[in-house]
């Protein structure tokens, strides 16, 4: 990828912490105040990655990945231990304000408008922060509005609204300015299947319409099958993988499934790999991935008349996800 | 300029609405901080009038001033105070704040000058009730009074400036609030806000003259009840104004490393 159209480039990026240690017990608690043992944490260690502008990447990861550290680094809320980060030409650290107007960062689980008010006395007021032209303002906002079916809800106070209607309103406040680069965290965490559906939509479509480059975090993966078409997974402060959604499963699923119709239901394919499914004739057999084509030629020789039909398919996107998080820790450093 | 302003009259919008919306508990705040400078008036007057009359140039009538007018600057005194900091940490507001392109400090100055309007309105009723009570000797000068509307606003400044800056100990380390605690002794002592100063010995009323926390407390009240020459105004004018310069070099000097010290984990 060429860095000179990249919006969001990273080289070498590391943040560590320092953290205070010791075992439990009064005994650990007095020895601590002569003998302070310290632990350092790598939250982030040497990753490197280039998001073009108006991609949609999903940025994977389980608890404690690195996730949240790396999009306030690139937030410019956190500093970097080492490394270089560059969003929309800015060193986000600097955290000039001509880099504040053009990003948002919304985190799902925090509530940046004002508790007793309408949400709309909050809007207005971030009309103040960015300086966004009163009819501009007036016109995003009443379209923000329009697409997320808000209009009955701008007189409440935010502190009558639901949780998904508050992360409605939160993301609308978040994109009044019109940010070209979105920082999402987990914005749909705690939200019903409808609520997360539509706000998926609403992504899309700001994404669509404005060319905006957003890079998401969440835990589900509908969200990231719907939004992104690039992934990257990233697991004790490390990038596993950077590409294709479609192409993780690839890379990590050690099985594939593959799904046999059969015109007598009685035959038993336990022989040709681990069944995981029976329903009327269809039986869902995982094999490793190497097996795959040694196997489907084997059934399709054994059962040359009765197969009427078979698909070969990567294991859900679920439980790729699912075999990454489980890979090992490196050893840290023990001061 | 015009966008500062424009955030300034938009913050202070929402904090008079806000503080309107809890207007009893604000209410109930208020009476209940009545409790102290009402005490301090009993005793006071009390020893007044067992020396002769007065104490320290103050007679009960004077008293009864000095802790009316009390209530009004304590309510203007009350800032975002560093434990206030420490929650913004640690429930992660201060990230959102951070994100904003303008120094959250704007924020919380046109928020608090917003209650401030707030407080003044719901203060008058109070300090009706507490005229009729206490009978005040109040012989407020012309330039007392324009004195006092100044020194009220530059006193709660003060006090902000200095507070804000003494909150961003908190980037430093969660837990400081020995250092706040050893800060409001200090300001007790050497305020005005116990007793009035010239009740105190010599020594330390030469080092309250030093020290900010007299400008902001004491020296607006004195404005009002008539005990200051307009040279003693003015000069007080200016200390707030030092104080205030002094606080908002503090902040400007500490806060690019506050930032880049704020760890933010988990927030």
């Amino acid at each position: 990828m060429s860095s000179t159209t990249s919006v969001i480039r990273i080289a070498g990026l590391r943040k560590s912490y320092v953290v205070p240690e010791r075992e439990a017990g009064l005994k650990a608690a007095i020895r601590s105040l002569f003998r302070r043992k310290t632990r350092e944490v790598k939250a982030v260690d040497d990753i490197s990655f280039e998001v073009q502008a108006g991609e949609v990447v999903g940025f994977l990861g389980p608890n404690g990945a690195g996730k949240t550290t790396t999009l306030k680094m690139l937030s410019g809320l956190l500093y970097p231990t080492s490394g270089e980060v560059s969003v929309l030409g800015h060193v986000p650290s600097k955290r000039e304000k001509s880099f504040l107007r053009q990003i948002t960062l919304v985190m799902g689980n925090r509530n940046q408008l004002t508790w007793d008010l309408p949400a709309i006395d909050s809007f207005d007021l971030n009309r103040a922060i960015y300086r966004i032209p009163p009819d501009d303002y007036r016109r995003t906002r009443d379209e923000f509005i329009e697409l997320l079916e808000l209009k009955e809800l701008m007189r409440k106070p935010v502190r009558n609204l639901s949780l998904g209607e508050r992360m409605k309103m939160e993301i609308v406040g978040a994109l009044l300015h019109q940010p070209k680069v979105l920082f999402l965290d987990e914005p749909t965490i705690g939200l019903d299947v409808t609520m997360q559906r539509r706000l998926r939509h609403f992504i899309a479509e700001y994404n669509r319409r404005t060319g905006a480059t957003v890079l998401l975090t969440s835990h589900y993966m509908a969200d990231v099958v719907a939004l992104c078409k690039r992934v990257i997974v990233i697991h004790h402060g490390r990038i596993l993988y950077d590409g294709d959604l479609s192409g993780l499963a690839g890379q990590f699923a050690a099985y594939k499934t593959i799904e046999v119709t059969l015109e007598d239901t009685s035959v038993d394919l336990q022989t040709y790999g681990e069944v995981i499914g029976k329903d009327a004739g269809k039986v869902t057999l995982r094999v490793p991935k190497a097996e795959t084509s040694r196997v489907t030629a084997r059934l399709l020789t054994d059962y040359a008349d009765a197969v009427t039909d078979l698909t070969i398919e990567d294991p859900p996107i679920e439980d790729v996800i699912e075999r990454v998080f489980a890979q090992a820790a490196p050893q840290e450093k023990v001061a | 300029m015009t966008s500062l302003i424009d955030l300034y009259l938009g913050t202070l919008r929402i904090s008079i609405i806000e503080q309107f919306q809890y207007r009893v508990a604000n209410y109930f705040y208020m009476i209940g901080m009545i409790a102290e400078p009402v005490i301090y008036l009993v005793v006071w007057s009390t020893v007044a009038r067992n020396q002769g009359g007065s104490v320290g140039g103050y007679t009960p009538g004077e008293f009864a001033a000095y802790y009316i007018v009390w209530t009004l600057v304590r309510n203007m005194n009350i800032v975002l105070t560093p434990y206030a900091w420490e929650f913004r940490i640690q429930r992660g507001r201060l990230s959102g704040e951070l994100m904003r392109p303008v120094h959250p400090i704007h924020f919380d100055l046109a928020f608090f000058t917003g209650w401030k309007f707030v407080a003044i309105v719901l203060w008058l009723p109070i300090a009706a009730i507490l005229t009729l009570a206490f009978q005040p000797t109040l012989n407020p000068t012309l330039e007392g009074v324009l004195g006092f509307a100044v020194a009220l606003w530059g006193g709660f400044l003060v006090r902000f400036m200095l507070l804000w800056a003494l909150g961003m100990l908190t980037f430093w380390t969660t837990r400081v609030s020995a250092i706040f605690e050893l800060y409001f002794t200090a300001e007790l002592l050497l305020s005005g806000r116990l007793a009035p100063l010239s009740l105190m010995p010599d020594w330390v009323q030469q080092l309250a003259g030093l020290l900010p926390f007299k400008w902001a407390f004491q020296y607006p009240i004195e404005t009002l009840i008539g005990q200051l020459s307009t040279q003693e105004i003015l000069f007080g004018l200016a200390m707030q104004a030092f104080w205030t310069l002094f606080g908002i070099a503090l902040v400007s000097v500490t806060w690019r490393a506050a930032v880049r010290r704020f760890s933010a984990v988990g927030n």
